[in-house]
């Protein structure tokens, strides 16, 4: 058997969304270099809804896929939505991942809610009266 | 297909599989069998048994059959620390990248109360023998220090610590397993007292190796059944796989010493284009390092990544990435040289054979340049390098 299922070498190899949204609302950086992955999430939103969204990567086959899959699994959604995203549902997006990598899925799971973290505290910085 | 991970395996040469087949099929008795077929087996295990002790100098006496490189490392170690106790002496000199089949054999001698000196191997990842000089003491029982490391193929001064070892009294290993059949191994000019090797590191099948112990060098046995190898190694010996061992050596070892120059030249050729991409750098000496080995560190990437395109691209490599090894920390070899974790995450090893053309060793430096572009083109670590938000450390 392969290490990584078809689709993980198919998110690997052709990964959804990779780049930069200069003018994004939303950016989470999660991992460190010292365990070998960190993923960096840009989000644009427009009315609660994830218009765009992008990624990069530094990790291994399955840290670059899981963030792929995570991001397709949010584009277009509400924020609400978005916020609702699990590790287990990219991971299950994925047809699975080895046990061993699936802290990659969590690491995905976490850039997401990082960047709508940031987006929640920009827009409250706005909302707040003076 | 383009392989160059032979310092994990290497495919069986003709000569080996034709002994292997010969065994299997003609030569099946046993050897402890006092019939005919019993007594051709041991024949041709005794022929196997003194064609390998010619190729590393030793006698044929001083050969044990193994399971391979692992079970010689344990029985060498674990023998020599048996002798240490009896005389009183408990501290064991090694360094810091040794092969796990030394390095966990010394944490379980640790636990039973031994005292462990793992020397630093420096940024060229060589051991100083004055170090070992200086390290050696009164208690000091064995020393073990590998031939080449399996990583970045550094060769290490084994003549030299042979050397000191002999004029201090202490015992010395050598885990030889990158070493036979890639570079000129004699175990009596070396001054070693007890070396590892394994077959399928030199063209030879898995499962079988062997270990040297020089005449006089008391062992304990890891498995205790019948007579067998002196009684030192029990269990009815792996005759297919032995004379395939020896069959293998045989050829490599000629091979080796025409061919050695041809092959260093084209590691030369991948190290020169390799180095052409930027913020890439060599692990290990330049030249004191095995013929067919080239391992470099690219930063901003993470070397799994690098393998599965590789892959895809027809080239087959290995990484000391966290990802490849199973665990959270990348290769202990490349943090004894001194790569920071960052960096040593990024490492590619190419163990090359003979069979490589010019254009094959081209086509590996495109591949790899083209790879570390397109992955550093979404990695936010190589952004802030190259955004100046963090220093280049390559």
């Amino acid at each position: 058997m392969a290490l990584y299922s078809e689709k993980v070498m198919d998110h690997f190899r052709n990964p959804r969304n990779v780049g930069v949204i200069e003018d994004a609302n939303g950016i989470g950086e999660v991992g460190n270099a010292k365990c070998g992955d960190i993923m960096k999430m840009y989000l644009k939103i427009e009315d609660e809804i994830i218009q765009d969204v992008k990624f990069e990567t530094f990790g291994c086959g399955s840290a670059i896929a899981s963030s792929s899959m995570a991001t397709e699994l949010i584009k277009g959604k509400p924020v609400s939505e978005a916020m609702k995203l699990t590790n287990q549902a990219v991971a299950e997006a994925l047809d699975g991942l080895p046990a061993y990598k699936m802290h990659c899925s969590v690491l995905a799971e976490e850039a997401i809610h990082a960047a709508l973290e940031d987006y929640r505290s920009r827009t409250e910085k706005i909302h707040k009266p003076y | 297909m383009i392989y160059a991970d032979n310092a994990a395996t290497t495919k069986m040469s003709d000569a080996a599989v034709e002994a292997m087949l010969a065994a299997v099929r003609e030569n099946y008795g046993n050897p402890s069998s006092l019939y005919s077929t019993g007594q051709r087996a041991k024949e041709a295990l005794e022929e196997a048994r003194r064609t390998i002790a010619a190729v590393i100098g030793a006698e044929p006496r001083e050969i044990l059959f193994t399971s391979g490189g692992s079970e010689s490392d344990n029985q060498a170690i674990l023998s020599a620390a048996a002798e240490g106790r009896r005389n009183g002496k408990t501290h064991i000199l090694s360094s810091a990248f040794e092969h796990h089949a030394v390095l966990h054999t010394l944490e379980k001698l640790k636990k039973e109360g031994f005292d462990i000196t793992l020397l630093d191997v420096h940024e060229n990842g060589i051991v100083r023998p004055e170090e070992v000089k200086a390290a050696i003491r009164e208690d000091t029982c064995l020393v073990t220090i590998m031939y080449a490391n399996n990583e970045i193929g550094t060769i290490q001064p084994i003549r030299e610590i042979g050397a000191i070892c002999r004029e201090r009294g202490v015992l010395f290993h050598t885990d030889a397993v990158q070493a036979v059949g890639h570079i000129p191994v004699h175990t009596k000019e070396d001054g070693v007292d007890l070396l590892s090797a394994s077959a399928h590191k030199f063209h030879g099948p898995k499962g079988v190796g062997f270990l040297y112990a020089r005449k006089g060098v008391r062992l304990t046995n890891l498995i205790e059944g019948g007579a067998q190898e002196n009684g030192k190694r029990a269990g009815t010996e792996n005759v297919p796989g032995i004379v395939a061992m020896a069959a293998a050596l045989q050829e490599a070892d000629a091979q080796m010493r025409q061919g050695a120059a041809a092959l260093a030249e084209k590691r030369d050729r991948l190290i020169r284009g390799l180095k052409r991409i930027p913020h890439a750098a060599l692990n290990g000496d330049e030249t004191r390092r095995l013929p067919g080995n080239v391992n470099f560190c690219f930063e901003g990437i993470e070397g799994e990544s690098l393998l599965l395109l590789l892959d895809d691209k027809g080239i087959e490599a290995s990484s000391g990435s966290a990802c490849t090894s199973g665990s959270l920390d990348p290769s202990h070899v490349l943090l004894a040289i001194g790569r920071v974790h960052d960096v040593a995450h990024g490492s590619l090893r190419l163990s090359i054979g003979e069979e490589l053309t010019d254009a094959d060793l081209d086509y590996i430096i495109q591949s790899v340049a083209e790879t570390v572009e397109y992955l550093r083109s979404f990695s936010p670590i190589w952004r802030d390098l190259e955004s100046g938000k963090k220093p280049h450390l390559l």
